[in-house]
């Protein structure tokens, strides 16, 4: 056991009141701040204050509620989460109802899907409030029986004293809520887990597979009307005439008018159809007649092209980072490798399209749909509303995918404005189109890469210097940083009027996959095997790092090389195979993977991707595994097919007719994931395994055809950004 | 507008829409049978899967004045208590993942399965390929299929 101090007083211990069932509602104002550190368990009261809250309630039959806080985009945090709270409440899994709670900042704190996080920043809280409730539980037994309470065990939801005497948590519960919360409780010890660690299926399942679970599309209300909103077919353009007499003479069409969120300078005007059903307004919305102007540049993929080509011949005012002498090092080299590489804008194609619901009145704005931020729609709302963010609710509905797509919440604040005007309650549909042409892509990038090495062919100075839409790719302190003498990042943000942001795994996505062939690059013309000339920078960034920020942890980094390495028996070559190798860590999680391709009439097939990961432990393994396979797949496919293009401000796709997304017959013939098990606080998932999957692919095919694909997607060979059009 | 009658899950439902409105939103929006998903609207994506006389079809691609006397089965009807051996092999599989296409995926390898009670992999990848998972859980996907081929 661990004794850990719970640092809230009464007046923090927000809500405890016997609900009208005879049940007891335990909430809990998390405040304490556990910052996790590696390799570490908290053995005393934390310094600072932890911003995540649980909330749980147990019936008086034993049947325990864990409200999910945060949004359940299918990154398994609904199954996950209240597993880590059921483990420490020590109750039987089966006897927990798992909740979506709604956005509510009194209880809760990083109601967010976003940076594979909600597993690592609610780790401690969300033992302490398991923990927490288990104590008084316990105290609330050890009253009634007059014992000690060291005296009392718990299992499965029952206290238990001597051999003969238990209770039922449903029991004690009324008891327990009038008992003061305890100063400090004590945690499990790591060995004594029995739920968190075993593989657990999604709680959503079976409504899942019967179609009952309501995703924001499937979200109804009596009296509810459905919008749907043209937006500029080119970015950069506004509104400048509506004639709308064809579309508002259409059955069931209410009302056509245009919206504009005056607290978003860059969204533009756009028109909105409402009526009564989805099929009567997408046909009204195709007989509007908008005429639209340019206003700012309509930029083209080859304007992109040209403009980041450009860029790689310009030094930054400012270096991301500097160690040692970069410039003489170059100087002094016996050979130099310099490669480019570029990936296009992706949008993220979550499956359900972007839609909310609003019910807007004078006094309250209910808002009611997918959304993996629901405090920062509130926010928004509010603001676009002129309402006190007080009277503006958000709740969080099924989600049909997320990928970063729902960190931006202008659909919801879109339904809110449409449900202000007409004063009654709807929903806000976005067609696939729709969809697609009015993401927030992830931003285009190219990288150039230039490598030093000595006669001996030491890896003696490093240099990468990237662009990006509006965000450059390179990270300042990741690896290679700290494993090379001579290093230099450098960065240029480009702006556009492109509308780009978070996609699973923002900038790793592309600089992963970049990194890695180029590491194999180098390694090819050191005349090393790609996995131990890193294993051997690693080794050195081990024993004598370079420089203090370096943001990995280089022993875990190379732990979980070695370990993919010898579950994929690297070095065994088998003939018609062709392997490639990758390694990557981002979002506090380290994932290795090694991929072997078969060609088949020219065209290649994964036939098998190992992937090593260490993301301390594993709470779910089966929700884990599913993850780490999800992002496989993705990164294939979008390594594979992925890219938008752009003719003067119109993106050159809109559906999946024209946008090659990977389907069963692309996907990999096997995967299989090794966690590494070092009882280290548990870091996330939800984006690790996809950035490394790009430079495994690249090797692989590299292996595979002879040639190096430096060009996303590598099914169009070496088109920057995307530029020719798809020849399938 | 028109009137029509239609069966779904075995039942007689009357709806007044206009004769080119997908079946899809009928089901949806008329009918309140939310499992059957809007994905593209272009036959694409698969997620509208529902069975039309016991053939996986694309309900967003089927205006309902061509359904007449067919009988429509949707993911609401596939089974009475979700037991249908290719529900039971999804959840056996953990496949889902935001679970959104899951309902067109299991509509279609409830109608492969019934055609073809034992298929090989490309069986398999050959039917499954018209649905898409955004959140590539195509492997356990396979894997179901066999299960509840097997099962």
């Amino acid at each position: 056991m661990t004794l850990i101090k719970t640092n809230y007083n009464r007046r923090s211990f927000l809500k405890v009141s016997t609900a009208a069932g005879g049940g007891l509602i335990l909430g809990f104002n998390w405040l304490a701040a556990c910052t996790p550190k590696v390799g570490e368990t908290v053995r005393q009261a934390p310094e600072e204050w932890f911003n995540i809250n649980a909330f749980l309630k147990i019936g008086n039959n034993g049947v325990v509620t864990i409200m999910s806080p945060n949004p359940e985009v299918g990154q398994n945090v609904k199954t996950t989460m209240p597993m880590i709270v059921a483990e420490e409440l020590d109750v039987d899994w089966h006897d927990v109802i798992v909740e979506q709670a709604g956005l509510d900042t009194d209880k809760y704190t990083r109601q967010v899907a976003g940076g594979s996080q909600s597993i690592r920043q609610g780790w401690q809280s969300l033992r302490l409030a398991g923990a927490t409730a288990r104590r008084m539980l316990m105290e609330a037994a050890a009253q009634q029986w007059q014992v000690p309470v060291s005296e009392l065990t718990t299992g499965n939801g029952l206290i238990k004293h001597g051999a003969g005497k238990s209770l039922g948590y449903g029991e004690v519960a009324s008891a327990a809520a009038a008992l003061p919360v305890p100063a400090d409780v004590e945690l499990k010890d790591h060995g004594d887990f029995k739920l968190i660690g075993k593989p657990t299926k999604n709680v959503d399942g079976p409504q899942i597979v019967t179609g009952r679970q309501v995703y924001g599309l499937d979200f109804s209300r009596p009296g509810m009307l459905v919008a749907m909103i043209e937006h500029p077919p080119a970015f950069g353009m506004q509104l400048k005439s509506v004639e709308d007499t064809q579309a508002r003479a259409m059955p069931g069409i209410k009302e056509v008018f245009t919206i504009k969120d005056s607290t978003e300078e860059t969204t533009p005007e756009m028109v909105v159809v409402v009526g009564n059903s989805t099929w009567e307004v997408m046909k009204a919305k195709k007989a509007l007649h908008i005429e639209w102007e340019q206003v700012t540049p309509a930029e083209s993929t080859k304007d992109h092209v040209q403009k980041l080509t450009g860029l790689m011949e310009v030094k930054p005012e400012k270096a991301a980072r500097q160690d040692g002498d970069p410039e003489r090092a170059f100087a002094g080299a016996a050979n130099v490798i310099e490669r480019e590489y570029t990936a296009p804008f992706l949008p993220h194609n979550p499956l359900e399209p972007m839609n909310f619901f609003a019910e807007v009145t004078a006094d309250k704005a209910e808002l009611i749909g997918p959304i993996q931020t629901p405090e920062s729609l509130r926010k928004m709302a509010a603001r676009a509303l002129g309402m006190d963010p007080g009277k503006v609710s958000v709740m969080m509905t099924g989600i049909g995918g997320g990928f970063g797509r729902r960190l931006y919440g202008h659909f919801g604040v879109e339904a809110a404005l449409i449900s202000q005007k007409i004063k009654a309650p709807v929903k806000v549909v976005y067609t696939r189109e729709d969809d697609m042409t009015r993401g927030i892509y992830r931003p285009a990038y190219k990288v150039r890469y230039r490598a030093a090495l000595d006669a001996a062919n030491n890896l003696i100075g490093f240099h990468v210097r990237g662009a990006g839409y509006d965000r450059g790719p390179v990270f300042a302190n990741r690896y290679p940083a700290g494993a090379v003498a001579n290093y230099l990042a450098e960065n240029h943000n480009v702006k556009t009027n492109i509308t780009t942001g978070a996609w699973r795994a923002p900038r790793s996505n592309f600089i992963a996959g970049a990194e890695n062939s180029f590491l194999d690059e180098i390694a090819e013309v050191a005349g090393k095997d790609p996995v131990a000339f890193r294993l051997e920078l690693f080794d050195r960034a081990i024993d004598n790092p370079v420089g203090e920020d370096n943001d990995y942890d280089a022993k875990r980094y190379a732990g979980v090389i070695r370990l993919v390495k010898e579950k994929a028996n690297w070095g065994k070559e088998e003939p018609g195979v062709y392997r490639g190798f990758s390694a990557y860590y981002c979002h506090n999680s380290y994932v290795a993977q090694v991929l072997d391709l078969v060609m088949k009439d020219g065209v290649p097939r994964v036939k098998k991707v190992w992937s090593a990961v260490d993301c301390g432990i594993v709470v779910n393994p089966e929700g884990a595994r599913n993850q780490i396979e999800g992002g496989i797949v993705d990164g294939l496919g979008n390594a594979f097919f992925g890219g938008l293009t752009f003719t003067a401000g119109k993106p050159d796709k809109n559906n999946f007719d024209n946008y090659q997304m990977i389907r069963q017959r692309e996907a990999p013939l096997a995967m299989e994931t090794f966690f590494v098990e070092n009882g280290i606080d548990p870091t996330g998932l939800g984006e690790p395994g996809l950035p490394p999957i790009f430079g495994a692919l690249a090797n692989a095919l590299y292996k595979a055809t002879g040639q190096r694909y430096y060009h996303q997607p590598f099914m169009l060979a070496n088109s920057e950004l995307g530029l020719r059009q798809m020849e399938s | 507008m028109a009137q029509f009658s239609i069966t779904v899950n075995g039942e007689q439902h009357q709806v007044e829409v206009a004769p080119d409105t997908p079946l899809l939103w009928v089901l949806r929006d008329h009918l309140n049978l939310p499992g059957t998903k809007y994905g593209c609207g272009i036959g694409q994506c698969g997620a509208c899967t529902v069975h039309v006389d016991g053939l996986a079809t694309r309900s967003c691609m089927l205006p309902v004045v061509s359904v007449g006397n067919s009988k429509i089965t949707t993911i609401e009807g596939l089974s009475a208590n979700g037991d249908h051996p290719v529900q039971e092999a999804w959840l056996e599989h953990d496949v889902a993942q935001c679970g959104y296409c899951q309902t067109g995926q299991i509509m279609t390898a409830a109608s492969l399965l019934a055609k073809n009670p034992n298929p090989s992999d490309t069986d398999i990848e050959v039917g499954m390929n018209g649905n898409i998972c955004r959140c590539g859980t195509y492997k356990r996907i396979k894997a179901a299929i066999k299960t509840a081929a097997n099962g």
